[in-house]
C-alpha cells in the first residue's frame, strides 16, 4: 500500500475518557472514493478534523502522497493538495459567491502579498471561479451575497470552494447534510462526475448515495473500524448489520 | 454596478473642497481657529483610517491604536529637543519605531482573540503611557513643549498653510492606499480572515502573517499621524497614548462606518465637530437642571460625552454602517 495517496497509520485521538479514534489504520490509493460511515459519535469528524489538520492526535502517523503530514498545519495541508468541506457549511458570508470560489483559487497561486492591483478584476483568479461555478450550477449566482443563499446553494458552493483549489483529494463531511431529495440527487451526481478525477474519502450519512457511489466503505464506532471492503462486503458483514444497521433500526423503532 | 453620482461621493467631495478651503477662508477672516481645529481633525482621520484598516477590514479590534501617535509624537519631540530638528530623521525613525512596535505586538496578540486580543492590545499600550509618564527629561506627565516643527529643507513647515495642504495631501494618500490595499489580493486576505480564519486555513492560507502585516502596515500609517499631531499641536505629553485616546479612535471609526475606507474620516469629523458642539448645548440645560432642583451641574459641559454616549449608541444599533453607510443608503431625488 505504498502507493496509496492517503495511510493513516494508528491515529489515536481522545477526549477525556472518551475515544474519539481508536488506533485507525487505512490506505486510500489514488483514484478511489471511500466512504466511512459509522453511527453518531462514531468519530467521523474528528478523523476528518485530525486528516485535516485542525485536530492533533495523540498518537499515529498520516501520509500523504508518501509524505508525514502529521504534524502540519491545516493551510500547509490545503498547500500540498488535501482539500476539505465542512459538516456546517464554513463559508466567507459577507463575500459574493465569486468572491468565495476566488479566494479559494488565490490560496493556490502564489503568495498573497500583493497591494495594489485590484484582485477582483485578475482573470487569473476569476476565470477559474467562474469554471468550478457553472460546473455546480452556481454560475448565475456568481454576484450574490453567500448569505442570500439557500441552503442547497450553500452546500453547493461548500463543495465549490474546497474544489476551486484542484486539490487532489478531497475530504467531504456529509455533503448532503439536510438537503431534499432533488438537491441529494444532483449533489450524487456531481460526485459521480468527480470520482474519476481526484480521490474523495467521503463521510455521509445517507446510506443510499454510500452504497451508490463507494469504491470501498468503512465502519467506524466508538472511534473503531469493525469493517472495511467492498459496498457488498459491507452489506454483508454481520458485524456491520449489529453495530450500526441495528443502531439505525432502534432510531427509527 | 452602482452610480458613482450619489449622494455619499457627493458629500465627500463636498467634504475635501471645505477642508481645501479653510485655509482660505483663515487667510480672509484672519480666524485662526477654524484651520487649527480642521488640521487636527484630517490628522486624526488619518489615525482612524488606519484603524479602520485591521478592525473594519482585518476584524482585529485593538484598543491600544493610540500608541502609535504616541511614538510617532514621542521621536518628533525628543529628537527636537536633543537638537535634531530635520524631519528627514524624525520623520522615518518615527515610522520604522511604529512599525517594530507594532510588530512585536502584533506577534504576541495575534495568536489571541476576542477579549484576549483587546486586551494584549491596551496592556502594550498602558506600557508605553507609563514609560512616558517616567521620562523626566522629556516633560513626564506634564509633556514637553516642542520649539520647532520638523524641518525640510526647501518646505517650510512653520508655515501653518503648508503644514496644513501637507496633512490634507497625506491623508488622501492614505485613503487611496488603504483603498487600494483592501481590494487587492492582500486585503483579501485580511478581510477573507475576519470573515471565517478557519476556513482560511483550510483553504490554503497561513492568515497570521497576513494579519500581522496589516497590523504593522495601521501601525506605521498612525505613526505618521502621531508625527503630523506632534508638529501640529508642538506639545507631546503621555496623555496622547491613554487608553482614552485609544478609545476614541474606536468611537470615531464606528461612528464614520467601519464598511468603507472612507468612512472614519467622517467619523473624526463628526466626532470632532461634536466635542466642538455639544458643551454649548449642555450649558444651558444644565442651567435649567440647577434652577428646577437646586442641584449644581455646572461642570456638566465637560462631560459632553453625556451626549455623544447615547448618539454612539443609536449608530451601533440601528445605524452599523455608521455615518458612511446612512448616506451610502441614501437615494438621489
Amino acid at each position: 500500500m505504498a502507493d496509496a495517496l492517503l495511510r493513516i497509520e494508528a491515529l489515536s485521538k481522545r477526549f477525556g475518557g472518551v475515544v474519539a479514534s481508536d488506533e485507525i489504520t487505512l490506505a486510500v490509493p489514488k483514484g478511489e472514493l471511500h466512504a466511512i460511515i459509522g453511527p453518531n459519535g462514531a468519530g467521523k469528524t474528528t478523523l476528518i478534523g485530525q486528516l485535516a489538520g485542525e485536530l492533533r492526535p495523540d498518537s499515529g502517523h498520516i501520509y500523504f502522497a508518501n509524505l508525514d503530514i502529521t504534524a502540519l498545519p491545516a493551510w500547509r495541508r490545503s498547500q500540498l493538495g488535501l482539500a476539505r468541506s465542512f459538516q456546517i457549511t464554513s463559508l466567507f458570508q459577507d463575500f459574493s459567491v465569486a468572491d468565495n470560489v476566488a479566494l479559494a483559487v488565490q490560496a493556490h497561486a502564489g503568495h498573497s502579498f500583493h497591494f495594489w492591483r485590484d484582485a477582483r478584476s485578475e482573470p487569473s483568479l476569476r476565470d477559474p471561479a467562474r469554471a468550478v461555478l457553472a460546473r455546480l450550477s452556481l454560475a448565475d449566482r456568481a454576484d450574490v451575497l453567500v448569505s442570500r443563499l439557500s441552503h442547497g446553494e450553500h452546500r453547493q458552493l461548500e463543495l465549490a470552494v474546497a474544489l476551486a483549489p484542484r486539490p487532489r483529494l478531497l475530504l467531504l463531511d456529509e455533503p448532503m447534510a439536510g438537503i431534499g431529495p432533488e438537491e441529494s440527487a444532483r449533489m450524487v451526481e456531481t460526485l459521480r462526475e468527480l470520482k474519476g478525477e481526484l480521490t474523495i474519502l467521503l463521510i455521509e450519512h445517507d446510506m443510499e448515495a454510500v452504497f451508490a457511489l463507494a469504491d470501498r466503505i468503512t465502519v467506524l464506532v466508538y472511534g473503531r473500524i469493525i469493517a472495511s471492503g467492498t459496498p457488498a462486503a459491507i452489506r454483508a458483514d454481520e458485524k456491520v448489520r449489529e453495530a450500526y444497521l441495528g443502531e439505525q433500526e432502534r432510531q427509527h423503532g | 454596478m452602482t452610480s458613482r453620482l450619489n449622494i455619499r461621493n457627493c458629500v465627500i467631495v463636498v467634504l475635501l473642497l471645505a477642508l481645501a478651503l479653510v485655509p482660505v477662508y483663515a487667510a480672509l477672516s484672519g480666524n485662526t481657529f477654524p484651520m487649527s481645529f480642521s488640521a487636527g481633525v484630517i490628522i486624526q482621520a488619518m489615525a482612524a483610517v488606519s484603524l479602520n484598516l485591521i478592525m473594519g477590514f482585518g476584524g482585529m479590534v485593538s484598543f491600544g491604536h493610540a500608541a502609535y501617535l504616541g511614538i510617532g509624537g514621542y521621536v518628533v519631540g525628543i529628537l527636537a529637543k536633543e537638537g535634531v530638528g530635520s524631519g528627514l530623521v524624525q520623520w522615518p525613525l518615527a515610522l520604522v519605531l511604529s512599525g517594530l512596535f507594532a510588530l512585536s505586538v502584533g506577534a504576541l496578540s495575534l495568536r489571541t482573540r476576542g477579549i484576549y486580543f483587546i486586551m494584549i492590545t491596551l496592556a502594550f499600550t498602558q506600557m508605553l503611557y507609563y514609560v512616558a509618564n517616567a521620562l523626566d527629561r522629556y516633560g513626564g506627565d506634564d509633556g514637553l513643549t516642542i520649539q520647532r516643527r520638523s524641518e525640510f529643507g526647501l518646505v517650510d513647515l512653520s508655515s501653518r498653510t503648508i503644514f496644513y495642504y501637507l496633512c490634507l495631501a497625506l491623508l488622501l494618500v492614505t485613503v487611496y492606499v488603504v483603498w487600494r490595499l483592501v481590494n487587492s489580493r492582500f486585503g483579501l486576505v485580511i478581510q477573507g480572515a475576519r470573515s471565517n480564519d478557519r476556513r482560511m486555513n483550510a483553504i490554503g492560507f497561513p492568515t497570521f502573517h497576513y494579519k500581522l502585516v496589516c497590523f504593522v502596515i495601521a501601525g506605521v500609517i498612525c505613526g505618521l499621524s502621531g508625527v503630523l499631531l506632534a508638529n501640529h499641536t508642538s506639545f507631546i505629553s503621555p496623555a496622547l497614548m491613554h487608553w482614552t485616546r485609544s478609545g476614541d479612535l474606536i468611537v470615531m471609526t464606528v461612528l464614520g462606518g467601519m464598511g468603507s475606507v472612507f468612512g472614519p474620516v467622517f467619523g473624526a469629523v463628526a466626532f470632532l465637530m461634536l466635542e466642538q458642539i455639544l458643551p454649548p448645548l449642555i450649558r444651558p440645560m444644565a442651567s435649567l437642571f440647577t434652577i428646577a432642583t437646586g442641584i449644581d451641574v455646572s461642570r456638566a459641559p465637560e462631560y459632553w460625552q453625556i451626549l455623544l454616549g447615547p448618539l454612539f449608541l443609536l449608530v451601533v444599533l440601528f445605524a452599523r454602517g455608521g455615518i458612511d453607510g446612512v448616506l451610502a443608503g441614501m437615494r438621489r431625488g
